[in-house]
């Protein structure tokens, strides 16, 4: 199920402003992708165009290809809401919907495809809970409003409402910076069992993050404040962490940076 | 009002010294320009509840000498003859017609309102939402006579058609039945409530809407809601109590407007099946149109009259704030 995404040649802009310019990387399938660097490096930009929520905010546009397997998702005729069930996401901060019930807040996105019967959903929404290490915090009390749990476990409520519509590729936005040390190993710890089934692009600010859970590691910088981000270089993280090719990665992952 | 009493007195000991000591030095503020505040908040609030209780006091004492001298049922009586002896009145006529006239335009209202908040918040342009909102904003200024002058010289004119089309299709329930008589009717009357209300409900749904946070329609739109699957999973939730309490607000309103629903509508004293044929009676528009003639018993007869007025208006704003807490877990502002 888990699809490859080949992005060619992608600027994207905020009215007049570009954010980020001419980023070309790939992303395996059934692999974890982190993107690293600087805050204001577009590395957060650049996740959110790979699904086309950055075209939301006002004033977002982006040029250049994102291939997922064959398909532009910027192609004529492409409808953004049909890119986004294919494309998961999970935000910085867990946002379950607070009028809905932690079943609810699963079954959020099926119900929007329609045509699932109610044992369907039953089996789905167990199904994804556990794939989120969350079914047994939460079986007996499904029906009470997902807002009622900690931050951690509203975070994997957010993880298991995205893979419950079984999409191709689930991107993570800081998913643990809201976090406690505890719950951070238990996201962790999920994203190692997720990529068995999903392709995973995170962004994470915490390098010790990247390096425990990816399998690639893209450095993103900006020359300055103002100034478009651009890609640096993507590597198999342990060459990253251990030997980059570019002194400026180096320089950042030792905290010799600026 | 039972909170405020209670605020006045000196508060329960409290088992948290540093509570108290904290409260001790947010009331016993030592500087002058504190105290003085202090004395204008506290003296305003004390001041609006002694106003409310002469009020309440003064229209019940009247209320009540009236009511003692009313030869028929205060409640059922379907005719208002106060100048007589011995004197017969009941309010069920005022009552029926305050309730029907008030529960078409909000019908009619805040659907249409609630459409024109999500519109301005979430679909407009914002050149255009911000002159949309201005203009409605000045619909809630124009004062409610100049709506009774419009809705007598332009609205009642123009309603022939409609009312046909309703008898034509919708006579047989009865409610909609028409004897082609001037439409100086209930449904009138909730038409042109439903304009008049509708500038304040749609006003206070749009700042509701406006606070949506955005977290949780990101959260819809990346599971892929189209925009008013966004709407419906995460604003309209979230405005849910907001949206009742605009209504409420516009209820209000409606529930107590004179002069406008005086100068569209053919009042009589009776009960009709039929929205469409001119009749009936609201509580404010029979006082406003009997109180200059009346003698001071009739006075006192429409005191009470008004008396039920205030009742009613207490029981829908009761049964609206139930409805808000009892959903009060599953609220946005826990998240």
């Amino acid at each position: 199920m888990a699809k490859r995404i080949d992005v060619s040649g992608l600027t994207a802009f905020y009215g007049s402003h570009k954010a980020i310019e001419d980023i070309s990387m790939t992303v395996e399938p059934r692999s974890v992708t982190a993107f690293i660097g600087p805050s204001g490096c577009g590395k957060s930009t650049f996740l959110r165009t790979l699904n086309r929520m950055h075209e939301v905010t006002p004033g977002g546009r982006v040029e250049g290809k994102v291939l997922l397997d064959e398909e532009d998702l910027y192609g004529q005729g492409i409808d953004p809401v049909s890119v986004r069930r294919e494309i998961g996401m999970v935000f910085q901060r867990p946002n379950p919907f607070p009028t809905m019930s932690i079943f609810d807040n699963v079954a959020a996105g099926l119900r929007l495809n329609g045509g699932y019967k109610k044992s369907d959903l039953n089996d789905i929404v167990e199904k994804s809970l556990k794939g989120a290490n969350l079914w047994n915090e939460v079986k007996d009390r499904l029906n009470k409003p997902g807002s009622g749990l900690s931050g951690g476990q509203q975070q994997r409520l957010c993880i298991a409402r995205a893979i419950a519509v079984e999409p191709k590729v689930l991107l993570m936005d800081e998913p643990c910076s809201a976090l406690d040390p505890i719950s951070t190993l238990a996201i962790e710890d999920l994203i190692g069992e997720l990529k068995e089934r999903f392709t995973i692009v995170i962004v994470t600010h915490n390098m010790q993050q990247a390096a425990r859970v990816s399998d690639r590691t893209a450095f993103f910088n900006l020359s300055a404040v103002g100034q478009p981000g651009r890609l640096i270089e993507i590597d198999d993280t342990e060459r990253i962490f251990s030997n980059p090719s570019v002194q400026a990665t180096e320089d950042y992952i030792s905290g010799r940076f600026g | 009002m039972d909170i405020t009493t209670k605020n006045t007195e000196a508060p329960p000991p409290s088992p948290q010294p540093t509570e108290a000591e904290s409260k001790r030095a947010a009331r016993g503020a030592t500087r002058p320009g504190d105290r003085i505040f202090l004395g204008l908040s506290r003296g305003s609030g004390i001041l609006l509840l002694v106003v409310m209780a002469a009020i309440a006091v003064f229209l019940t004492y009247r209320a009540t000498l009236a009511i003692s001298k009313d030869h028929g049922n205060f409640l059922t009586t379907l005719e208002w003859n106060t100048g007589v002896n011995p004197p017969t009145f009941g309010i069920a006529v005022l009552a029926y017609g305050t309730v029907i006239s008030s529960i078409i335009a909000m019908v009619i209202a805040v659907p249409i309102a609630v459409s024109i908040a999500l519109f301005l918040t979430h679909y407009a342009p914002r050149r255009l939402s911000g002159p949309i909102s201005y203009v409605i904003d000045l619909l809630a200024a124009v004062p409610s006579i100049v709506y009774g002058l419009w809705g007598a010289l332009i609205l009642v004119p123009n309603l022939n058609g409609l009312f046909g089309w309703l008898n034509d299709y919708f006579g047989w329930t009865g409610f909609f039945s028409w004897d082609e008589g001037a439409p100086r009717s209930m449904l009138t009357v909730g038409i042109l409530l439903a304009i008049m209300i509708l500038p304040i409900i749609t006003n206070v749904s749009r700042e509701v809407f406006r606070q949506a946070p955005l977290m949780h329609q990101e959260a819809a739109l990346a599971l892929g809601a189209t925009r008013w699957e966004v709407i419906r999973m995460s604003v309209l939730p979230f405005g849910r109590s907001g949206v009742i309490s605009a209504s409420m607000l516009g209820l209000g309103r409606a529930l107590g407007e004179t002069m406008a629903v005086a100068t569209v509508l053919s009042p009589d004293f009776l009960i009709h099946l039929s929205l469409l044929n001119p009749g009936g009676g609201t509580f404010a528009q029979n006082i406003a149109s009997k109180f200059g003639e009346a003698n001071e018993f009739g006075r006192d007869a429409l005191i009470a009259s008004g008396l039920v007025l205030f009742v009613i208006t207490l029981l829908v704003n009761g049964a609206a704030r139930l409805i808000i807490a009892r959903r009060k877990e599953y609220s946005g502002a826990n998240a």
